[in-house]
């Protein structure tokens, strides 16, 4: 028996209808080390012809044991791990894990740090959405949206880079508050990109909200329902382009989104079109949200009362927040030492990637590339 | 819900607050009827994590833990349950399909099973290796080498 045989014994053998001709099931491997998978995700297909009736995810080839990790730094040196989960939206794991051991420790960010923390987010927001919409249109085939969105990708990170130092893994906040004050000329920085990123987003509807060829590709493409999305614990982006009016952001308001004044846009389909529609809105609602948040930024201190050795009293806390993937929540247990006695990730890529099989049944094969790019995964979250 | 519920089960039920979050502490016999119950009759359709602690000190080692949302109310809730080792639970796949990597990863992990699971192995960790990486007595620089050596062909992967 070879591997792929037993991975697939468990494998439901229900049919989405009945096959038009009794043709003989194609077992084939994708991946691991396919260009449209988005890293080391191995994805094992049976089919009907072009047809596919059921699929399995091999997932663990990025398994870095950050949990274990975890438990054998203190609460401060472990912050720089979490960037490395989804290492393409690196400020917003951040900012649930300091938020957690903030919580533990029951101290507040100050004002002017929840302020910064939110643009920094929110352009991180962005940025993820970027680099999804350009590797997304890359593997269905229109390779332009790449070169366009990873040029303004570009000043989001110049913006990180004279922030903190660092452009991908930033590590740009502290349990407390932030490390580093804003540079002269940071909020100028902010107006200058939403002014330039603005008409940006519209180039990018130009070339695809109305192109057939990727209407064509997309719509009717991996529908899944929003009772679905909930059973499979589905969250973010593709929740709500099945018509389910949920952000953490509002349903549970985190740092101080309450302040700001967005809408959450949902789509009706449930398909790979309307989650394309539903990311787009959202770059614009973060832009929405930068622009007062820029205009709002108070005077005061960047770090909460926070002792210099993290020794948070014996509990637990779970906290989680509105990743640009889905709800990214963090489950962190004290024993009253300076390390956490358990550090649990909650990964949106990880639990969404469940979803795979339910929306590619009954697709061709080339809709299962489309599908893996819709649901925006990084196998960095997804493996740990 | 906290008191319709202590109602039904009496003292196997134990609530709690930590740091403004609601949690219970439950008996693990109460565990299969009290989820049905949170799913079905207080409207808690979204299992967001199933995940394990584990207190090798203690008499039932592990800590089960279930978090829940509900659309409905916009509340979480935590269900934490204690189990000794080698002890199974009833699977929650049934009740929410989306808990089905959250408990294959509760025994990657944890090697702790779950009766009903429609596809009980391991999901991160490749299918033969040895050991369950965030049980205490599993030190950080641990390795199955036997597995690295025969899959990987190299002596060691430290």
């Amino acid at each position: 028996m070879t591997e792929s045989d037993s991975a697939l014994s468990h494998l439901d053998l229900e049919t989405p209808e009945k096959p038009f001709l009794d043709a003989n099931e194609l077992v084939i491997n994708m991946g691991p080390q396919h260009p449209a998978t988005h890293g080391v995700l191995r994805v094992i297909l049976r089919l009907d012809g072009e047809k596919v009736l059921g699929l399995e995810c091999v997932i663990g080839y990025l398994h870095r044991g950050v949990e274990k990790i975890g438990e054998h730094r203190t609460y401060t040196m472990f912050n720089p791990y979490v960037d490395r989960m989804d290492y393409v939206a690196a400020v917003s794991n951040g900012l649930g894990y300091c938020e957690t051991i903030e919580k533990l420790l029951n101290v507040e960010a100050p004002p002017r740090a929840q302020y910064v923390r939110v643009i920094l987010t929110e352009l991180n927001r962005i940025a993820s959405h970027q680099l999804w919409l350009g590797t997304h249109a890359l593997d269905i085939g229109a390779i332009t949206p790449l070169f366009y969105t990873f040029r303004d990708r570009e000043e989001i990170l110049k913006i990180y880079e004279k922030y903190c130092g660092a452009r991908l893994t930033t590590h740009a906040f502290r349990i407390g508050g932030l490390q580093y004050e804003t540079y002269a000329g940071f909020e100028q920085d902010v107006r200058n990109f939403l002014n330039f990123f603005l008409p940006k987003i519209d180039e990018y509807e130009e070339l695809l909200t109305t192109n057939r060829i990727w209407v064509e590709r997309t719509r009717n493409v991996g529908i899944i329902s929003g009772k679905d999305c909930i059973a499979l614990g589905v969250t973010g982006p593709v929740l709500r382009a099945s018509g389910v009016k949920w952000d953490l952001r509002k349903a549970q308001p985190y740092a101080n989104y309450k302040n700001f004044d967005f809408d959450i846009p949902i789509g009706q389909n449930g398909d790979t079109y309307d989650r394309y529609l539903v990311r787009v809105a959202e770059m614009r609602q973060s832009v929405r949200i930068i622009e007062q948040a820029v205009e709002a930024i108070p005077e005061g201190p960047i770090m909460a009362k926070v002792p210099k050795v993290i020794k948070p009293a014996v509990g637990e806390v779970y906290h989680s927040i509105e990743a640009p993937k889905g709800e990214l929540g963090y489950f962190v247990v004290s024993d009253g030492s300076t390390q956490p006695y358990r550090v649990r990730v909650r990964p949106p890529s990880f639990v969404n990637l469940q979803a795979l099989d339910k929306m590619c049944r009954g697709q061709l094969v080339a809709d299962v590339i489309a599908v893996i790019g819709t649901l925006d995964i990084v196998l960095g979250e997804v493996d740990r | 819900m906290i008191a319709k519920l202590k109602g039904s089960y009496g003292s196997g039920i134990q609530a709690l607050t930590y740091a403004g979050q609601n949690y219970i502490l439950v008996d693990r016999s109460l565990i299969p009827d009290l989820l049905h119950v949170l799913r079905n009759e207080e409207q808690f359709d979204y299992c967001v994590d199933i995940t394990a602690v584990h207190y090798p000190n203690r008499d039932k080692p592990f800590d089960v833990l279930w978090v829940l949302y509900s659309f409905a109310r916009n509340e979480r809730i935590r269900v934490t349950t204690q189990i000794s080792d080698g002890e199974t639970l009833p699977s929650s796949v049934p009740i929410w399909p989306g808990a089905n990597w959250l408990e294959r990863e509760v025994y990657d992990m944890f090697g702790i099973k779950f009766d009903g699971h429609p596809d009980m192995k391991r999901i991160l960790l490749p299918d033969g290796w040895k050991g369950h990486p965030l049980r205490k007595d599993y030190p950080i620089l641990q390795q199955d080498t036997e597995w690295v050596q025969i899959n990987l062909g190299i002596e060691s992967g430290q």
